[in-house]
């Protein structure tokens, strides 16, 4: 090998090596947002705090092994002039092993002790702020695109969403399609929209802004077409935007419109005056018999351990019997 | 009648789209070709009596390599269409039903056709020669096994061509796998595929098993066990328990399709939700299963090329059973988004985090393992090396997914494909590739090149990280998993177009270890019995084993029984006199497993397309070998001593 | 001297071990079979639970199950139970003729309990409660076919059994397999049991 070609791979080596790294920061700095990472409301907030915490728990133990990894082997490499010990049959230490089976188990009671506290915190049907009374907007998953309907002011939309700023919302979340995820990372975490059911999920924007949300459970050929805006705006904007769809007349749900929406297809943006009162629940619970004590009556293994199966009758219960399908997704 | 021909053709072949006919038409050359060579040099006779009807778990195993190899073909180029396709937005390269096939296909090709039977050919080929067994304890269920495997394999793949992909995602969820929204039969493949498949995978855990328990060698205690077998036994335990819930539940799904029933449909009482738990129940003991015997892999590299004793091995004994007890009770955090309430995802983030510590345990013993050794860096301890920090990142997001509440933030996100590719490719897929070099030349009698596999490593390594780092910043930015379009101001695009140039890399490296194999086996050296001078008793017979393995069963003092023959030898002890030869009972082949195998696959195919005079005959086929088997008695024979002798001095002649 | 007879006593004990009792290693394969059907049975008893109040408005529980029946049923299969057993005594005791007898016995009884079961079924059907009627009804009828295929199964190897006895007479390999099948009818039977106890009386109950 002459010396030549070697430095010219060398060089190309570099300057390839110099070209990603370049686009990977590029990449990822400066291109897109790091939804899950800039929250705009309370929910979002804990999680990302929790996400911090459990990296920093983590690292407590993985830094050290990334760092001994390469102290290691770099040092007990085999080399002729390598002066390091080599202890063939040292196999075993008590002091180690008990240092290495402890930290661990501390780092995990930590992070197990937090994760409880969380997990209770950020219920997702728990409401936000007792004092305050929540929006409700119901959310429907079709095949492919999101209803949205707004029970107190009697309207509907589809794929685009608008909330007043500072209140809580209280998601009710069903489908009638496969079982989706309704996601909108600034607001905080995802839950399942799932057929003959409903789960509650409370979100809250503090800020004005347009935040991206999505279907994050995959229900078919065009789900990826499942994206929708929030836009979170001041009280009264929202009450203007609420005027104006209703002055709109000429767009009104239906029964018949309803079942001509959810057919499969993909669609734009669209607000409808009204809808059919009480087609949330029909949509809901319409796999339920008349007669019948439960249908979802329980959710396979997990539920089992439930303390309360009280709430199992669904037809007719109004959307307002709070704690229906919420911790109790069979129910 | 021409026409009705032709709709029928068109619904049965899968039409539309160039892709296919050019797989069509590859396939076609391929069966002639091969068809052609083997009946040009009268290699039929040959393939048959040696290949298709050996009970020998050494050839089973390197069928099963074969097998897997050919599948991570498949699957690797599933993955690269759908790289391609996201790779920027508006790319018009695959039409989103074609996507979500690929997705599917992908997703279960790697896992079941691809992670499984590679592990199950590492465990053919070493287990018997680690524990100083002749066979298996059953080698003909070991034919059988493989067979099953095989036409399941077979069976899902023609799906590609005929009747058309399954597409609801590897995890195939109703009601979107149901008969509701999924009318077709790529589905039907689906289950039929895997369902073959894992009657055998059953078999085999139950027969390594009983290998493990009853068949190692004089004075092998089972603390005296080697790591790797240590780690099948763990695994085989897992298989028993979990495999037969997969069963029931494709069944389930099946006759949901099949005969109208309402287990998880919407309506008439059906639970979609228990699939989903009962799909977990299996899925997540599954991804142990195939890690597990990784991590075994990984203590034997990792002793032998630092020429040292594995560090704390009853802590690590210890480690991989608590796993596979854990493994049991985490499925549920595969949804905690599903809203069970604070005290079940409570429950489960917790046994989740659990694991992490007995994993931590190995992680620590291997690096201690190194401490104080003497490291080579063969390719065996390269992807060893590569492993240990990859894994110990993987892991880490693991725990991070584990954090309920945060993992609502995580969920269904690029950020789980991220973690999970970089466990089950920097853990599991690493590790085997660590094994197959380890023991390749156990296999065939020479190592593999190592310059190509240096490369085929770096590009491995390099892919990798370009690949799947960016797929946590998408996740963190909202992008979520089997999306086949986006739009330009999601912003996700550079990040994308980076994942997909490390996808390619990857690829590369693929057709680099193609290479160096292709190499290998044109320009080598023989090696000896014992050419890394390891530690096991693998290492004390010919390369490759002859057919009975040992012509005397070993006796075994202590762990590392080979390395301390070794070291008398080098102070100068004599070694036991070896015991007379004796003629050595072997299984005699048999055309049954293949036979039955192609039964279950006519019986599946005609399942999956509801024909009766299709899987009637398949079943019945399936009896007929079941009766013929229980009414043989001739099933073995020996070899006579001066027949042992004589293979003996040719080893002995031939190194 | 001494050593190489030393050599010779453990030698031999090596030669038990390149040639294992292939009988010890079918019962414990077998035995690590059973685990992973009562794991099947497991999920299918679940998915019976889960689903057993989900009847759709069809019929129920209390409305199908015919309890003499199935006392019927249950006391059949304990007794072929107990047969199978009187089998395996026979075959220890070398006694060709009564092992096949005990054998056919045990059939017989395992054939009028699949008897029982399917009228039992189609009685079922006839009022109406078919496999795709509810959920309920899936689970059931999976679960309790599930168990009668088991016991059909059993019937059909207990024949090719006895043609071979009959031929071969008992020997080492005959003698495993009689002890297998008898391990597998006596697993049945306890799984009967369980769906005696969960399905039936608590159906009823």
């Amino acid at each position: 090998m002459d010396k030549k070609p070697r430095s010219l791979r060398t060089l190309i080596a570099v300057v390839v090596t110099l070209v990603t790294l370049g686009a990977l920061i590029w990449g990822m700095f400066f291109t897109a947002d790091y939804l899950v990472l800039d929250p705009k409301g309370p929910i979002g907030e804990a999680q990302k705090d929790l996400i911090i915490i459990s990296t920093v728990l983590c690292s407590i133990v993985i830094v050290p092994v990334l760092i001994l990894t390469a102290i290691i082997v770099w040092r007990y490499r085999d080399n002729p002039k390598r002066k390091a010990a080599y202890k063939p049959n040292w196999h075993d230490s008590t002091i180690l092993e008990t240092i290495w089976w402890g930290v661990p188990i501390l780092i995990i009671v930590v992070l197990a002790a937090v994760t409880a506290r969380y997990t209770y915190a950020l219920e997702p049907s728990k409401p936000i702020d007792a004092n305050q009374k929540p929006l409700t907007i119901q959310v429907v998953s079709l095949d492919w695109k999101w209803l949205f309907m707004y029970p107190e002011e009697g309207i509907a939309t589809v794929n685009t969403l608008t909330i007043p700023e500072d209140v809580p919302v209280r998601f009710q979340l069903s489908a009638d399609s496969p079982m989706n995820s309704f996601w909108i990372p600034q607001l905080g975490g995802q839950i399942y929209a799932m057929s003959g059911m409903s789960m509650t999920l409370y979100l809250k924007a503090d800020e004005v802004g347009t935040y991206f949300g999505s279907g994050a459970n995959f229900t078919g050929e065009h789900f990826g077409k499942m994206t929708f805006d929030v836009h979170a705006v001041t009280g009264d904007d929202y009450q203007k935007w609420v005027d104006k769809v209703k002055e709109n007349k000429g767009s009104t749900l239906t029964e018949a419109s309803y079942a001509d929406l959810a057919k499969p297809g993909v669609m734009g943006e669209t607000e409808f005056s009204s809808f059919p009162e009480g087609l949330y629940d029909k949509i809901a619970f319409k796999y339920v018999v008349d007669g019948q004590s439960s249908h979802h009556g329980s959710s396979g293994t997990a539920d089992e351990t439930k303390k309360d199966g009280t709430d199992m009758d669904m037809p007719g219960m109004s959307h307002d019997s709070h704690q229906m399908g919420e911790s109790h997704p069979g129910h | 009648m021409l026409d009705s021909i032709k709709d029928f053709a068109s619904w049965f072949f899968v039409t539309g789209d160039p892709l296919i006919y050019g797989a069509d038409v590859s396939i076609v050359l391929a069966s002639a070709a091969i068809i052609g060579v083997l009946t040009y040099f009268k290699k039929w006779t040959w393939l048959w009596k040696n290949w298709l009807t050996t009970v020998d778990h050494k050839k089973i195993g390197i069928m099963y390599i074969l097998a897997a190899l050919l599948m991570l073909f498949r699957g690797g180029v599933d993955a690269l269409m759908m790289r391609t396709q996201i790779a920027l937005p508006d790319i018009k390269f695959l039409h989103p039903e074609h996507y979500n096939q690929v997705f599917t296909t992908h997703g279960t090709v790697m896992i079941l056709f691809m992670a499984m039977p590679l592990m199950f050919g590492l465990f053919n080929i070493i287990v018997p020669l680690q524990i100083g067994a002749r066979d298996v304890a059953f080698p003909f269920l070991n034919a059988l096994s493989f067979w099953l495997f095989f036409m399941g394999a077979m069976l899902f793949n023609l799906s590609f061509v005929i009747g058309g992909s399954p597409d609801a995602g590897w995890t195939s969820y109703p009601p979107l796998a149901g008969l509701m929204h999924n009318p077709g039969v790529g589905e039907n493949f689906y289950i039929w595929g895997i369902q073959i498949s894992g009657i055998g995978s059953l078999a085999t855990g139950i027969n390594f098993l009983v290998t493990l328990i009853k068949m190692r060698a004089p004075g092998m205690t089972l603390m005296k066990m080697p790591m790797f077998s240590w780690s099948v036994f763990a695994t085989c335990i897992i298989i028993v328990l979990a495999f037969p819930i997969l069963t029931v539940t494709l069944a389930l799904l099946f006759l949901d399709r099949f005969g109208g029933a309402h287990f998880f449909t919407l309506d008439l009482g059906g639970n979609p939700m228990m699939y989903i738990n009962l799909f977990w129940m299996w899925g997540h003991p599954e991804v142990y299963i195939v890690i597990l015997p990784a991590f075994g892999i990984f203590s034997e590299v990792v002793a032998t090329f630092s020429r040292k004793r594995l560090f704390g091995y009853k802590s690590m004994v210890f480690a991989m059973l608590v796993i596979s007890v854990l493994s049991f009770f985490t499925w549920l955090h595969h949804f905690f988004t599903m809203g069970s309430g604070a005290d079940i995802n409570a429950f489960f983030a917790i046994t989740t985090m659990l694991i992490a510590i007995p994993t931590g345990v190995k992680i620590f013993n291997w690096l201690f393992t190194m401490y104080q050794g003497r490291i080579r860096f063969e390719l065996p301890m390269m992807w060893t090396i590569a492993f240990i920090p990859c894994f110990v990142v993987g892991g880490m997001t693991g725990v991070l997914l584990s954090v309920a509440p945060a993992d609502f933030q995580f969920h269904n996100s690029y950020f789980l494909i991220a973690h999970f590719h970089q466990v089950l490719i920097g853990g599991v897929v690493f590790g085997y590739f660590a094994g197959l070099y380890y023991w390749w030349p156990k296999m065939f009698g020479f190592k593999l090149d190592h310059t190509l596999g240096k490369w085929a490593f770096w590009f491995w390594n390099i892919g990798f990280y370009v690949c799947f780092m960016p797929q946590y910043s998408l996740g963190l930015m909202g992008m979520t998993r089997r999306i086949s379009e986006y739009s330009w101001d999601t912003g996700w695009a550079p990040l994308n177009f980076i994942s997909t140039i490390g996808a390619f890399l990857m690829g590369i490296a693929f057709i680099l270890q193609v290479a160096q194999i292709v190499k290998s086996v044109f320009k080598h050296k023989k090696v000896s019995n014992d050419p890394w001078d390891a530690r096991t008793l693998e290492w004390t017979t010919a390369s490759p084993a002859p057919e009975y393995n040992f012509a005397v069963i070993p006796r075994v003092r202590a762990v590392d029984d080979w390395w301390e023959t070794k070291e008398r030898r080098a102070k100068g002890i004599a070694d036991d006199p070896q015991p007379e030869l004796e003629p050595i009972h072997m299984p005699k082949n048999s055309a049954i497993p293949i036979i039955m195998s192609v039964c279950w696959f006519v019986a599946g195919f005609g399942f999956v397309f509801g024909w009766w005079w299709f899987y009637v005959p398949g079943l019945i086929g399936v009896a007929l070998c079941m009766i013929a088997r229980s009414f043989s008695y001739d099933t073995d024979y020996y070899i006579p001593v001066d027949e042992i002798k004589r293979t003996e001095a040719a080893i002995r002649g031939s190194v | 001297m001494a050593q190489s007879v030393a050599h010779k006593g453990k030698h031999s004990a090596d030669h038990d071990h390149g040639h294992h009792d292939p009988n010890e290693l079918k019962i414990l394969g077998f035995w690590f079979f059973l685990i992973s059907d009562v794991i099947l049975f497991s999920v299918l008893f679940a998915t019976y639970i889960v689903l057993r109040q989900n009847t759709a408005g069809g019929p129920t529980a209390e409305e199908l199950f015919e309890m003499p029946g199935v006392i019927a049923e249950t006391f059949i299969l304990l007794t072929s139970s107990f047969t199978s057993g009187l089998a395996v005594l026979a075959m220890n005791r070398n006694q060709k003729k009564q092992l096949i007898g005990w054998l056919i016995v045990t059939a017989l009884l395992g054939a009028a309990f699949i008897g029982l079961e399917v009228s039992e079924f189609v009685n079922m059907v006839n009022e109406g409660a078919t496999f795709t009627t509810s959920a309920f009804l899936s689970a059931f009828f999976t679960l309790v076919g599930t168990h009668g295929l088991h016991v059909s199964l059993g019937l059909a190897w207990m024949i090719g059994l006895m043609i071979q006895l009959g031929k071969r007479g008992i020997t080492e390999t005959t003698k495993g397999k009689v002890t297998v099948i008898s391990l597998y009818w006596h697993f049945l039977d306890v799984i009967w049991i369980f769906l005696l106890t969960i399905v039936y009386l608590m159906g009823v109950m």
